[in-house]
Order: C-alpha cells, then structure tokens, then sequence
C-alpha cells in the first residue's frame, strides 16, 4: 500500500518535473548565451496557453494539433521581445537588465488581461482526457502526453544544438562570443535566435499544459521562480543540466508536498535554490 | 565653486524642502489627497532604506518585503500580545529585520549579481509562504490593530494629518542615516565594493562585513517603514507586506530615480507612486490591466534608456543644455562639485 502511494507520488513528481523541464530548457538556453536572465519567461508560457485556447476557442484546433503554431507564433515574440528591447540593453548594467525583463514580465500580464480578462479559462474536451492506469498507479492522460511532448521537444533542441551547424553556432556563441564572432557568426543573429527558441520552449510547454491547466493572466507565475530553480540547479546555460533538474526539482516538490505538506511544497523547492547556490552555485553541469 | 558655496546651497535647499513638505498638508486638506501624500512619504522612506544596500553597496536585493514584513509583524504582535507601543515596537521591528539580515546576509554575500538578488527572491517566498502558515501570526487570515484606540501612544489615529507627520519624520530619518553613510568612511567603502570590489579587497576592505553593514542598517529601516505601514492601515496580512512585488516595488522606487544618490529613491516614489495612484483612479482598478500597463511600459523605458534612472536622465539634460546655452556652467560642474567633497 504505501509503496503504491510512493510509487503514485513518484510518477506525478516525473511527470511534472519533465514540464518543468521544458520551461527551464529556453530560460537556460537564453542566460547561456547572453548572461540575462528573462524574468518574463513565465509569460511565455502563458502567451502560449493562450494560443491554444484561442485557436480552440476560435478555430475549435485542439491544442495538442496548434502545438507548431503555437511555437512558431511563441518563436515570434521571443524576437521581436529581443529586438524591441533585450537588444538595448545587452551593455546596461545588470539592474537595467533584471528590470527590463521584469517590466516585459508585468507588461505581458497586463496586455493579456487588459484583452482577454483575468478570468480563468479551461480548454474542454481535448483530443487528450481520462485517465490511465498502470496496476494501481493513475496518472492522467493529458499529464502524460505532456509530460512526452516536453521530452521529445527538449530532445528536439539538444539535437538542433549538437548535431546542426545553426545550433552550434548558437552553442559556440554561449561558450565565447568574441571567438566566434571572429569565426564570422553573427552575435546579434544568434542573440535573436536564442530568444526566439526560448520562448518557442515556454509556449510549447504552455501548449501542452492547457489540456488540464487553467489559463489566466497570472500563470506564470506559477512556473517562473520553479523555472529559476531548475535552471540553478541544472547549471545556468546547461540544456542537459536543465533537463536532469526539472525531473529532480518535479520529485522534491511532489514528494516534500507529499511528506511535509502541500501547503509548503513551493517553500521546499526554494530552499533547495538556496542551498544549491551556497552549496555547488555552478549547479549539477554547469560551467564552473 | 568652493566647498562653502555648494554647502550650503544644498543647505539652504534641504531646509526650503522640509518646511514645504511640514506645511504642505495645510494646502493639501482632502483626506485622500493627504493619503497620497503619505504614499510617497512611504515610498520615499523604502526606496532611501534600499538603496543604502543596492544602491550605494550595489548589493541588488529583490527581497525587501522579508526586512519590511518582519518590521510589521513584530510591532502588531507586540502591540497586541503584550500592549506595547508601536515606538519601541517598531524599533523592536527593526532590530529582529537587522538580526536577520545577518543571518541572511552571511551566506547569501557570497554570492554574487543575479545569484544575490534571487538568493533573496526566495528568501522573502519562503517567509511569505512560512507566515501565512503559522498559526501563531494568524497565517493567511492576518492580523487586525485595535479598532477601539486612538492616539500618539498606539501610534493610531482618526484623521490623516498625524500619519503624514510620522512618515515624514520617519523619512527624515532614514535620509539622515543615509546622508551620514554616504559622507562618511563607510560610504567609501560601499562604493568601492560596487565599483571596484577586487581592488577593495586587495586595499585590505572586509567586503563580507561592509557589505552586512549595508544589509544590517537598510533591514533596520526598512523594518520600521513596515511598522509604520501595520500603523496606518491598521490590517496585515502575508501578501500586504511579505509579498514580492513589495520587494520590487521598493527596488524599482530607487532604481526609478537614481541609485546611489541621496534623493534618487525620493524623486522615484514622487514619479512611481503618482503614476500608479493616477492610472489606477483614471483607469480603475477592477483588473483591466491598464495600471499594469502603464507601470510596465514605464520601468522598461528606464530600464532601455536611462540606466542611472531620472536623476541621470536630468543630468544629461542640464549638460546637453549646458553645452549649447551660452554663458551657462560647463558640463563638467556636476562630477567636480563631487570631487571636491571631503
């Protein structure tokens, strides 16, 4: 019995955890390249599972079949964000960048709730819905096909950064600008790029969720400080690391949530921040 | 310029300003236009407290409502456990927030940039999220001041006008400590800890130690800008004082005006509290978004145009001036009236 309800835990921790993940893998990606750290990254993600419901609400296109428009529109505003504004401030001081950023993160969440009301909102009748049973574990289906699409996209990124010439370039320009520069890459098109797939990363994550999460202005929220966590413990900049991270993160919340309380579970995974940056601040991969 | 002459200029300036704002409130008799007063009063006073650690040290710490929350709490259960005035409670307030900045500081200082200023971010979550579980401090439901006192001794009052005095004398004070921070030895150190923090270390600055001091003094005061808080709204709850966007805000106040300088985060609070409180009242506040909005379009515009905030953005203008208006002081008058301080 109580190997089952350990079991039960475990598994929604995973599942979680991989969204997470997701999330995590364009926060990291951007502060890789760039040393800034996208306080708006939340929104992202909610412009994403706004995305989907219009495209649900209007066109009636379940969010699991919008995902590549969600992403493309998603990569969109993460370059135009980048254009607008990250481009001005790539010199500032880092008070000037944390603010910009912030200032994005609140601007965002106006315009949405300015246009689209601060109701929450829930996407009805996914193609995705019900539950599975494995033995005496359940999880949800939604969770579930999320929880896969999250793998297969940060898959799909570690292999555009490994195995193509344009995500190498990216991966190059993270690693020294001025040398790659002079290997004739060009840092502003690598800049746009990151931010473009970063925020593609947080809308697809969003996209995914909007299945069974609901869907307000303020939802990310929810996601951004957990987003900073991973990233921390993953190493800033480390895909690979992100991804281990958002799975470790995902377990402590559910099971701390499960052992301590729930009411603490956010509590628990930001002491693991801190203790992560006094203890290892280069995280499990990061670049010492 | 002499020393003399830029002296007491400023001297004469700081006293024309204090008697404006003592007799401002006999212009100002509408009790909602003396609330914003006091908004700004409070505004001002956190943004000076900030900024002796992230301005002037340049220790960003996005965690402020923890020292603020801490200030609030500790006076209102004083008051209402043991009866004790919000005076010595509110100093009570600021010594627990100093004793915790300490505590707070000693492993967080040896982090650096972005890692500090999250290090704090869930510092203040992890209050937030202990408080509004105890059952002790009444958790999520909050705590109410008695309703059946009234009078400088519970530091509560029926009218406006004695809350605007206090804040403004809190105020006063808080710019005292600063202005005799940035005068003094410490100061120095501050700025060469922001500035040049391998070469202070290498002159022999304890980096960890000043930059506690910065911590220690800034917690103290912003401690007692949350007692003053519980004072006049006469409820608290976890997300009223505890919450994050109270660190930003208090943050974004300093940064708004102009960190590092003495009346920087004054001039922030006259423009940000303004701003908000109009938006709100033009635009109303049921969730629209547009106070949201506005806030927003104008901290990225700092942020992209003007990094050193709107005392900056004034000294470009009066050196662009300055270049082009004939007979006008050269450009350079501003950093050698600096030089030329003892």
């Amino acid at each position: 019995m109580t190997a089952d309800i350990l079991i039960q835990v475990l598994v929604s921790g995973l599942l979680i955890g991989l969204i997470y993940a997701l999330v995590a893998v364009g926060l990291t990606l951007i502060f890789g390249v760039m040393d800034i750290v996208n306080f708006a990254h939340g929104e992202f993600l909610m412009l994403g599972m706004y995305a989907s419901f219009w495209a649900f609400a209007i066109f009636a296109i379940d969010p699991i079949v919008a995902l590549p428009l969600t992403a493309l529109l998603l990569f969109a505003v993460g370059v135009i964000v980048y254009q607008t504004v990250i481009r001005r401030i790539l010199k500032a001081p880092m008070l000037s960048q944390i603010f910009a950023t912030f200032g994005l993160m609140i601007l965002l969440r106006g315009l949405a709730q300015f246009f689209w009301k601060p109701d929450h909102r829930l996407i009805p009748h996914s193609l995705v819905s019900g539950n599975i049973a494995l033995g005496s574990v359940q999880f949800g289906l939604p969770q579930f096909v999320a929880a896969l699409g999250a793998v297969g996209v940060t898959g799909a990124l570690w292999m555009f950064l490994h195995r193509t010439r344009l995500g190498t370039a990216l991966e190059a320009t993270a690693i020294d600008r001025e040398a790659a520069t002079l290997m004739g890459i060009d840092g502003q098109k690598m800049f746009a790029l990151a931010w473009g797939i970063g925020a593609a990363c947080a809308g697809l994550a969003g996209g995914l969720i909007a299945t069974f999460f609901p869907i307000f202005p303020e939802v990310g929220s929810n996601f951004i400080l957990i987003a900073f966590v991973v990233v921390v413990l993953g190493g800033f900049g480390s895909v690979t690391g992100a991804f281990l991270a958002g799975i470790i993160v995902g377990l402590i919340e559910v099971l701390g949530g499960f052992l301590i309380g729930p009411e603490y579970k956010t509590a628990i995974v930001l002491s693991l921040l801190l203790i992560v940056l006094l203890v290892r601040p280069r995280g499990l991969l990061g670049k010492a | 310029m002499t020393t003399a002459t830029i002296l007491s200029r400023k001297g004469v300036g700081t006293i024309a300003l204090l008697a404006l704002a003592a007799l401002l409130p006999l212009a100002v008799t509408e009790p909602s236009q003396q609330n914003f007063l006091i908004l700004i009063l409070m505004g001002a006073q956190m943004g000076v407290a900030w900024n002796i650690v992230g301005g002037y040290a340049g220790q960003v710490s996005l965690g402020h409502a923890v020292f603020y929350g801490i200030g609030a709490y500790t006076s209102t259960m004083l008051l209402l456990t043991l009866g004790l005035t919000p005076w010595i409670g509110a100093l009570a307030g600021g010594l627990v927030a100093a004793a915790f900045a300490l505590a707070m500081g000693w492993p967080c200082f040896r982090l650096k940039g972005h890692y500090f200023a999250m290090a704090t971010i869930a510092v203040a979550e992890i209050m937030q999220i202990l408080v509004t579980n105890s059952d002790a401090l009444e958790g999520a439901v909050g705590l109410y001041l008695p309703m059946d006192q009234s009078g400088w001794g519970v530091l509560i009052f029926l009218s406006k006008l004695p809350y605007y005095y206090v804040i403004l004398g809190l105020l006063v004070l808080t710019v005292l400590v600063s202005w005799a921070i940035e005068r003094s030895h410490i100061g120095y150190y501050f700025r060469a800890i922001k500035d040049e923090p391998e070469a202070a270390r290498a002159l022999g600055v304890s980096l960890t130690r000043y930059k506690l001091i910065a911590l220690t003094v800034s917690a103290f005061l912003t401690a007692m800008g949350g007692s003053f808080y519980a004072q006049k709204e006469m409820f608290i709850d976890p997300g009223s004082v505890f919450a994050t966007t109270i660190s930003i805000k208090i943050a974004l106040i300093a940064i708004l005006g102009g960190v590092g300088r003495l009346t920087g985060p004054v001039l922030g609070a006259v423009i940000l509290i303004t701003i908000e409180e109009y938006s709100r009242t033009l635009f109303g506040s049921t969730g629209s978004g547009t106070d949201m909005i506005i806030y927003a379009a104008m901290i990225i515009l700092v942020a992209v145009f003007s990094p050193s905030g709107v005392l900056g953005l004034l000294g470009d203008l009066h050196r662009h001036l300055g270049r082009h208006l004939p007979g006008a002081k050269p450009a350079g008058g501003e950093t050698s009236a600096k030089e030329i301080r003892p």
